[in-house]
């Protein structure tokens, strides 16, 4: 156990530094030092959300203040039956989400690979390989959209011209794709960094040994690496997955949803609802609907986190 | 007990790459990494000069010459636009996105650092719940509670103040710091906190001379990973602020419309928005999988 040069593990089964014996005192320390965060978190997280609940059942638009009515479900069936956007934004975000993971799960597991070998200027490398993960989203997003993406001035066009294929506007004509391809530019660093660290705890020895009985390149990285990985790749599509079914930023900054709707999805369907219609009720009918939809992935999500702090 | 990756650098890895596999390396991280060299590149160019086709990236100082009639991918560098993009300014963006950075940081390290010392040592009962709490906060998604946070914090008289930004980068990263700083102070081998208990040393005494130096280290990692998320930040910032709060990502809120007119100075101000986290990034990379994942990864 403790010859894993690389420890994957949430709270270690260790043996407890403080006896809690005749510990009353200490009891009631930790509770003075974890109650301030815990108080922070509750106030400003989770009543939050108890609010959005109870708004949720309202019939509350802010450009008429003085007329809110209690409204029982009715935002709920407005949502799900009579808004022509919601299931559009659902299947976008739906496709933004898993489509953006998978290829951000592909490239991250190559670039790991890749950074996974010694060769001069690896560090480099592997440091240009993260850097997507780190520019703010709003500025990644306009230079896709401006010099990478515009179809007369865009590096990515007059490279596709140079080998003779059409132009092509982007974000105009398949909005969804080229915002997933912001977001996986974005996101596979993430899942190199969470791949490689996975690839790095696979013993030198056991990939030598194959290599020393004849397995091919691929068939070390078919039977040997991904196997060894699967765990890893579940930390990484999950948590992704979490992070990037709240995307907004890229879309705000490059179609605001368009052309018509066909790049919205849910959280920027809730930010229009909110801050353009103002209707309080219909955004947190809708708030309440997402995080239903990420507790139902998280609670999957935690379990892998808390099968991997049993540390198998 | 638990052993620690070695440094990543110090990490063999696989032995003697295959030609290819460097070949591979360079060439699909120089793709990858393009973008970036474009942008700075386009910031350092006239207007005219942006939009010239083949792509220029190489500054040629000195040379003056028609954008069009410069050496292939080479332009003539100039700083006329970040100039402009600090007399529109940009500064106090700048400034107030700091505010936010340090001020988020000090609260999060304020209720973070006992709370996760606590937890790492299992001084109450409940750790395991208590950090899953923390964890499934931060899957909360933001528009979950974005609008009675918009209507408390207009009723608090907080809309467009930089407090309200503080308070929700201070939530945003308070699950992850905790959960990094637990994965730092776990490392801490118990024995030296024991010889400490033995010393009758009280728990400030214990945390402030003896834990928190030798976690040094982490909390400069845990502060960094922090920094890039309210840094970068733009969700609340542009639901919760309008003029008077507002931060570098809500500068760049200008350059939405422009179509194609001012890509230099879209550039100026976008490599002036990203370099310091891009730098700060760079400076924490080894913990940055660390932070990422929550302290699942080390």
């Amino acid at each position: 156990m403790s010859t894993q040069p690389q420890t994957l593990a949430l709270p270690r089964r260790r043996p407890l530094p403080i006896p809690l014996v005749g510990a009353l005192s200490n009891w009631s320390t930790g509770k003075t030092l974890v109650a301030p965060a815990v108080v922070f978190a509750i106030i400003v997280t989770q009543l939050p959300f108890v609010v959005t609940i109870w708004y949720s059942l309202l019939r509350w638009n802010l450009l008429r203040p003085d007329n809110i009515q209690f409204a029982g479900l009715d935002n709920y069936l407005f949502v799900i039956t009579a808004d022509p956007v919601f299931p559009v934004a659902l299947l976008n975000t739906v496709i933004l989400t898993i489509g953006s993971v998978v290829f951000a799960l592909v490239m991250g597991l190559i670039f790991a690979e890749l950074v996974n070998h010694r060769y001069p200027g690896r560090g480099i490398v592997r440091t240009m390989f993260i850097t997507p993960f780190l520019i703010m989203p709003v500025v990644s997003a306009l230079t896709w959209k401006n010099m990478m993406l515009n179809p007369v001035f865009g590096v990515v066009d007059y490279l596709m011209q140079l080998v003779g294929l059409p132009a092509v506007d982007w974000l105009a004509q398949f909005p969804l794709f080229a915002i997933t391809g912001i977001v996986v530019w974005r996101w596979a660093p993430f899942m190199m960094l969470i791949l490689l660290a996975g690839m790095q705890s696979l013993s030198d020895e056991i990939r030598e040994a194959a290599r020393v009985d004849g397995v091919s390149v691929l068939q070390e990285f078919r039977y040997i690496v991904l196997p060894h990985l699967s765990r890893f790749i579940q930390l990484g599509a999950l948590l992704g997955s979490v992070y990037i079914v709240q995307e907004f930023d890229s879309i705000y900054m490059t179609t605001q949803g368009g052309p018509g709707t066909s790049s919205t999805n849910l959280p920027f369907l809730i930010y229009q609802i909110a801050f353009n219609k103002k209707d309080v009720g219909e955004a947190s009918a809708l708030g309440v609907m997402v995080v239903i939809l990420t507790i139902i992935g998280t609670q999957y999500l935690l379990r892998v986190l808390a099968r991997l702090s049993e540390g198998d | 007990m638990a052993v620690r990756a070695a440094p990543r650098s110090a990490t063999p890895g696989v032995e003697r790459a295959p030609i290819g596999i460097a070949v591979a390396g360079w060439v699909l991280a120089l793709i990858g990494f393009f973008p970036v060299i474009y942008l700075v590149a386009t910031s350092l160019k006239t207007e005219a000069a942006a939009v010239v086709l083949p792509p220029t990236f190489i500054p040629l100082p000195g040379v003056n010459l028609a954008p069009t009639e410069m050496p292939p991918f080479t332009f003539a560098p100039t700083f006329e636009q970040y100039q402009t993009i600090l007399e529109r300014g940009f500064g106090p963006f700048f400034g107030r996105s700091l505010l936010a950075v340090i001020g988020s940081a000090i609260l999060v390290l304020l209720l973070g650092v006992p709370c996760a010392y606590a937890l790492a040592f299992r001084m109450i009962e409940s750790w395991r719940d208590t950090l899953f709490f923390f964890i499934s906060t931060k899957f909360l998604p933001p528009v979950g509670i974005i609008v009675p946070i918009y209507i408390i914090i207009n009723n608090l008289g907080l809309l467009d103040n930089l407090v309200a930004l503080l308070i929700m980068y201070t939530a945003m990263n308070l699950p992850i710091a905790i959960w990094m700083l637990r994965s730092f102070f776990e490392e801490i081998p118990p024995d030296v906190v024991q010889a400490a208990r033995v010393d009758g040393a009280d728990v400030w005494t214990e945390m402030t001379r003896i834990i928190l130096p030798m976690v040094a280290p982490g909390l400069t990692a845990t502060v960094f990973i922090g920094a890039i998320f309210a840094w970068n930040e733009f969700f609340f910032a542009v639901s919760l602020t309008a003029t008077k709060a507002t931060t570098v990502p809500m500068f760049m809120i200008g350059f939405v419309t422009s179509e194609g007119l001012f890509w230099a100075k879209l550039a100026a101000a976008g490599t002036m928005a990203m370099l310091p986290v891009v730098l700060v990034g760079w400076l924490a990379q080894r913990q940055l999988v660390r932070g990422l994942s929550l302290g699942a990864v080390k």
